[in-house]
């Protein structure tokens, strides 16, 4: 079965659509999507230092995301500048500094494109199980991380007053948006991956009344739109990492349309007693 | 002196916090300096002061929120803490119901929260969204979360804020039937110290430093308190109006009233302190 490219790629891409879903929740809540695209960003500085090293892409990535988001949190603790400009200072100087250090390297053939937009229809069977095996960690992590992670974002004084470590939280959930990045970079591109991230969340809040049902939702909605876009991909013969995030897009519109199931789920949750 | 068996560093174990000299700076000025204070098992210890005087900051020192930058804070081993902070802003992205609230830091049967809704008068609220309630409903329900934790400690941050009068004078009859009933102890923050007055053990004054304290009765039979609440009683801000003899200057140190400058206040420079800037908020930074 996995022998056809494209169930391969339908196989990868529900496999991170999973784990992109919950993680994008958080993102979304606590409004960290420029800085999921920073670390996204960074990556490709993390693909070109792995060149340099001749180390493996994927720990390269990790690592260099990591320290982007470290170097973030200690720039933060000065107060020189506001967070906002300081996310794109990084985002756009890794980008840069990524982009001519590859150009340097004359001595490898680098698929820049490859890099920046992905190639879902070329993962191998090691790449599904880096997916299902990285993924699975970073699920388990997140379940495990849930209460605090999640109460550190209604409000960290809360989550550091009853002893929840808010700072832990977000270090190690960084560290989980990192590895992220470092697996989908091949599916879907570094410029694509925050849009999986936060798309499918966004379309998941509508229909959820609780932290965990916009989780699960979000993990649908995202295999939903891999498949979906997969599919159209496949049709209309268009690049299939942006055919993805077109359609979490429609997905997302349409979660906003006017319907009047919705009014009544949202009122019966409302009169409930 | 005989020795306890297990020697303790609070002097008695009935003390669940307590803060010694304990001082906050941010960027080299002082929030707040000089806080002793303690808070023991069934008392409760009520903040006041004007805007800006370290109230919160001392507060969220004394359950580790902040780091001291110079003095000490002691919690007794295993605290649990019940907190209710000054603002909690909820997002619209995150869809949280109140039921699902309560067990925000701690997990909770579910006859235990609605038990504890029901204490709080919001157990028809258990289904709504956190985030749809009006400020009273919603002060309810932090406040139902926070001692559905059974905790040692409540620490309330301003908790009428947003509610009617009489609704506050419910929440208050509310917040002293948990201590009757837990023996926690609590250290609030309170505006309405008229109100609060009667269910106080302990009262803290706080501008910039701690100004008086003592228990209400005693403060009350002062000819000083006298002073402050009998011409103005039914204006709460008339409690802050003592007279002034030192100001603060900007760089933390003081100048008395005969014009020499001191690294601190005066033990006894406290009861003279005039906080006129509880009523004119354009001068709060002077005295700050």
């Amino acid at each position: 079965m996995l022998d056809d490219f494209f169930i391969r790629a339908l196989v990868a891409g529900v496999g991170l659509a999973l784990v992109t879903g919950p993680l994008g929740c958080f993102v979304v809540w606590r409004r960290m999507a420029y800085f999921g695209d920073t670390m996204a960003h960074s990556a490709l500085l993390g693909v070109a230092l792995s060149l340099v090293m001749e180390i493996n892409l994927m720990v390269g990535v990790f690592l260099v995301a990591a320290l982007a988001s470290l170097a973030l949190i200690l720039l933060e603790r000065r107060r020189a500048l506001s967070t906002d400009a300081l996310l794109g200072i990084l985002s756009h100087s890794t980008l840069a500094l990524g982009l001519v250090m590859v150009a340097f390297m004359t001595w490898v053939r680098v698929d820049l494109m490859g890099f920046l937009f992905g190639d879902i229809l070329a993962v191998s069977k090691t790449d599904i199980a880096i997916i299902y095996g990285g993924g699975a960690i970073v699920l388990a992590l997140l379940v495990w991380l849930w209460r605090p992670l999640l109460a550190a974002t209604v409000n960290p004084d809360i989550a550091q007053a009853e002893g929840l470590r808010p700072e832990r939280s977000r270090l190690i959930f960084m560290l989980l948006m990192a590895a992220v990045i470092a697996i989908a970079m091949k599916l879907v591109g570094i410029l694509l991956i925050t849009a999986l991230l936060i798309i499918p969340a966004a379309a998941a809040r509508r229909f959820a009344g609780g932290p965990e049902i916009m989780a699960a939702l979000a993990a649908l909605i995202g295999a939903i739109s891999v498949a979906g876009g997969l599919t159209a991909s496949l049709q209309f013969d268009t690049p299939s990492g942006p055919s993805i995030v077109v359609a979490a897009l429609v997905l997302f519109v349409l979660s906003l349309a006017p319907s009047p199931v919705l009014k009544t789920e949202t009122s019966s949750a409302e009169t409930k007693p | 002196m005989l020795e306890k068996s297990k020697p303790r560093a609070q002097p008695s174990s009935d003390t669940l916090v307590e803060m010694h000299n304990a001082g906050v700076n941010r960027g080299g000025r002082w929030l707040v300096r000089g806080v002793d204070l303690a808070v023991r098992r069934g008392e409760i210890v009520t903040l006041i002061g004007p805007n800006g005087s370290g109230k919160s900051t001392t507060a969220r020192t004394a359950i580790g929120i902040i780091e001291p930058s110079e003095g000490h804070v002691h919690r007794a081993e295993g605290l649990t803490i019940g907190y209710v902070p000054q603002k909690v802003a909820l997002d619209w992205t995150l869809p949280l119901s109140v039921e699902r609230l309560m067990t925000l830091t701690a997990p909770a049967s579910r006859s235990e929260i609605t038990t504890a809704l029901e204490a709080a008068g919001v157990a028809h609220l258990a289904g709504r969204q956190a985030a749809a309630l009006s400020g009273g409903e919603f002060q309810r329900a932090l406040l139902a979360r926070a001692m559905l934790r059974k905790p040692d400690l409540l620490v309330l941050d301003e908790p009428v804020q947003g509610v009617d009068f009489t609704g506050e004078v419910a929440l208050y009859e509310l917040i002293r039937d948990i201590r009757d009933r837990t023996g926690c102890g609590i250290l609030m923050i309170s505006h309405d110290l008229h109100i609060v007055m009667a269910d106080t053990d302990t009262v803290i004054c706080l501008n910039g430093h701690v100004c008086c304290r003592g228990e209400p009765q005693s403060v009350m039979d002062s000819p000083e308190y006298r002073k402050l609440f009998g011409t103005r009683a039914a204006e709460s801000l008339a409690l802050y109006r003592h007279h002034h003899d030192h100001t603060h200057l900007a760089d933390g140190r003081v100048r008395h009233a005969d014009g020499t400058i001191t690294a601190h206040c005066h033990k006894d420079d406290g009861h003279h302190h005039d906080h006129e800037a509880a009523e004119t908020p354009a001068n709060g930074g002077r005295d700050a």
